[in-house]
């Protein structure tokens, strides 16, 4: 048996990702040709390293396939159920910052907090008899907030992609979605609610809580976790 | 050697021998699908009932939903005929996601009892009220009483602009978000900086940028009018916070809390109608032989769950096992037969069994 480490397997999350664990000894490197997703683990013994797409890292921790895992913790808490419970946070790597946050138009000159989100959409439901849309991948994170916030008579359009331009495109009035900078929004003639996002997520180190280990795995995990210093 | 009776057998056995017991008091056994549109659904509940529910797609008749309740359809199979009055019963699979208790079942049975059509809203109220309470009576179960109905003629009675009424109205069942508009009408918090810069603009439509999206310009401008006719309006008073604060609070057996309720309806006589028709629950349940003057009563009961209740709500729990969800709920939804009976209505008071609970605190048979 050896430990497995699962890493993002391509983009400037890989890259991050590797340049955190060599800037403290241990080298993180993919092996084969550019496309084959195959890599090796430096410094320290018995570790494999497990390429996989940041998606994927939430649950394959969940199962135990992977003993540590680099993902947003906004992936984690979104396709985990009681995520605390599953997998623990080691530490924050301190990149791929971004935050999940709700969005309307710009020109909607009345609705800058949750409360004006909810009334707007009690006036839009009497207007167009259906509830506002507002087009998300990140359904659960998205309701609980909106739930919390005592937002009623919306309901979340499925996106996976390009979001942003529901609206313009007349398949959503608002959305929610990660943003790092707000070009992209501000683009699109949308701006942030002005209240706390739904989830501040960055690029995070996590241990499975299922995963089974050897009596020998656990030395190594000690041995990974000590030269980490998490 | 005999094996033992699988789990889900004896809880099914369990189910048929109240259902039956219901039947025996003269209701009409319901049978209906389990994948159920999921429109209706949706629009009655909002958008948190796919928290609970299993929605799937069809690929011709569209999103479906596991049954996450029989109310739906029992309401639409009786809003479709003759319209005289009924009671049924039926009990069957339903289906809900446990996200904050994974440990708590997501596929159980549920055995139902629903009145309809019954003229005398007290008796009918004290009767399924009365037969729930004995079917479940050797289990030694608290009940819990409320009247969402007194919360809805509380807001109605509220001294204050139509707008502000609307908007408690849509949130009596979020009582967080109900507080904060009390809150924010009475001027107890302070308004957001970008409400504030809104309303003191001189212009009617400030400038925000392209047009996009279906909510208009026209819309945009009517909100803000809105909300600025709002805010030329009076706070809420301290006086109407109170008395709010007070109906709420009210937590007793029947009789005080009635006779407490009777003492706010002196400052919110709007209260009043509301209060006669609890008294004359109370009358029909002690005719019933119900020992109202024990029956606790909870003005906030009911207000978190489904939204449909409009009237007496209920439910039974174990006090040794509150680790259980409670052993049954019901109450009245007059409106929900309003809503689903194109143009029609009927009064409609029932609730449900969970028998599988029922087994775990040692069966009723």
């Amino acid at each position: 048996m050896t430990i497995k480490l699962g890493v993002p397997s391509k983009g400037r999350l890989m890259e991050k990702t590797f340049d955190w664990f060599g800037a403290r000894g241990v080298t993180l490197s993919r092996t084969g040709s550019d496309r084959e997703y195959a890599g090796t683990v430096g410094g320290v013994d018995g570790v494999d390293l497990v390429l996989l797409s940041a998606g994927e890292i939430p649950r394959e921790l969940a199962a135990g396939r992977i003993h540590l895992g680099v993902t947003g913790n906004d992936l984690i808490q979104e396709k985990l159920v009681q995520w605390d419970q599953k997998v623990e946070p080691l530490a924050p790597l301190g990149f791929g910052f971004a935050n999940l946050i709700v969005a309307v138009p710009q020109c909607w000159v009345d609705v800058d907090t949750l409360d004006d989100l909810d009334g707007a959409a009690a006036a839009f439901r009497t207007r167009h008899g259906f509830r506002m849309r507002i087009a998300t991948k990140y359904h659960r994170l998205v309701r609980d907030y909106l739930r919390r916030g005592g937002v009623a008579d919306y309901q979340l359009v499925d996106s996976q992609g390009a979001t942003e331009g529901t609206v313009k495109n007349l398949t959503a009035e608002a959305i929610a979605d990660i943003t790092t900078t707000g070009e992209t929004l501000r683009a699109n003639h949308l701006k942030i609610l002005d209240e706390r996002p739904v989830l501040e997520s960055q690029a995070t180190l996590f241990r499975s809580r299922v995963a089974e280990k050897s009596d020998a795995d656990r030395v190594v995990l000690r041995t990974l976790i000590d030269r980490l210093g998490v | 050697m005999a094996q033992d009776i699988p789990y889900k057998s004896r809880v099914r056995i369990e189910a048929e021998a109240i259902c039956d017991g219901f039947i025996s008091a003269g209701a009409a056994r319901f049978e209906t699908d389990i994948l159920l549109q999921a429109e209706v659904l949706l629009d009655l509940y909002g958008e948190d009932i796919r928290a609970r529910a299993y929605v799937t797609t069809d690929p011709e008749r569209g999103e479906m939903m596991l049954r996450p309740d029989f109310t739906v359809p029992v309401v639409q199979y009786h809003m479709a005929g003759d319209g005289f009055p009924a009671s049924y019963t039926y009990f069957g699979e339903v289906f809900r996601k446990q996200e904050d208790h994974p440990d708590r079942r997501s596929e159980y049975l549920q055995v139902g009892y629903e009145e309809f059509g019954g003229a005398n809203a007290a008796a009918a109220d004290a009767d399924v009220f009365g037969q729930f309470s004995g079917a479940l009576a050797p289990l030694g179960l608290r009940a819990a009483t409320g009247d969402i109905g007194i919360l809805i003629a509380m807001v109605e009675g509220l001294n204050t602009t139509d707008d502000r009424r609307a908007a408690l109205m849509r949130h009596i069942w979020r009582p967080a978000r109900f507080t904060a508009l009390v809150k924010r009408f009475a001027g107890l918090t302070p308004v957001p900086p970008s409400r504030a810069a809104l309303l003191a603009a001189d212009t009617e439509m400030p400038e925000g940028g392209v047009m996009i999206g279906l909510r208009s310009e026209r819309e945009i401008a009517t909100r803000i009018a809105a909300l600025r006719a709002d805010a030329a309006q009076p706070r809420m008073s301290s006086e109407i916070v109170d008395l709010i604060a007070a109906v709420l609070a009210v937590s007793e057996t029947c009789p005080n809390a009635l006779e407490r309720l009777r003492d706010i309806a002196v400052d919110l006589p709007g209260l009043l109608p509301a209060l006669d028709r609890f008294e004359a629950r109370c009358e029909a349940m002690q005719q019933r032989g119900i020992d109202v003057d024990a029956l606790p009563f909870e003005a906030s009961y009911g207000r978190t769950s489904m939204e449909y209740y409009d009237g007496f709500v209920f439910g039974f729990y174990s006090e040794t096992r509150p680790d259980l969800p409670p052993v049954a709920t019901g109450g009245r939804y007059d409106a929900l037969t309003r809503r689903l009976g194109q143009g029609r209505e009927n009064p409609a008071v029932g609730g449900v069994i969970r028998p599988d609970v029922v087994l775990e605190l040692g069966g009723l048979r």
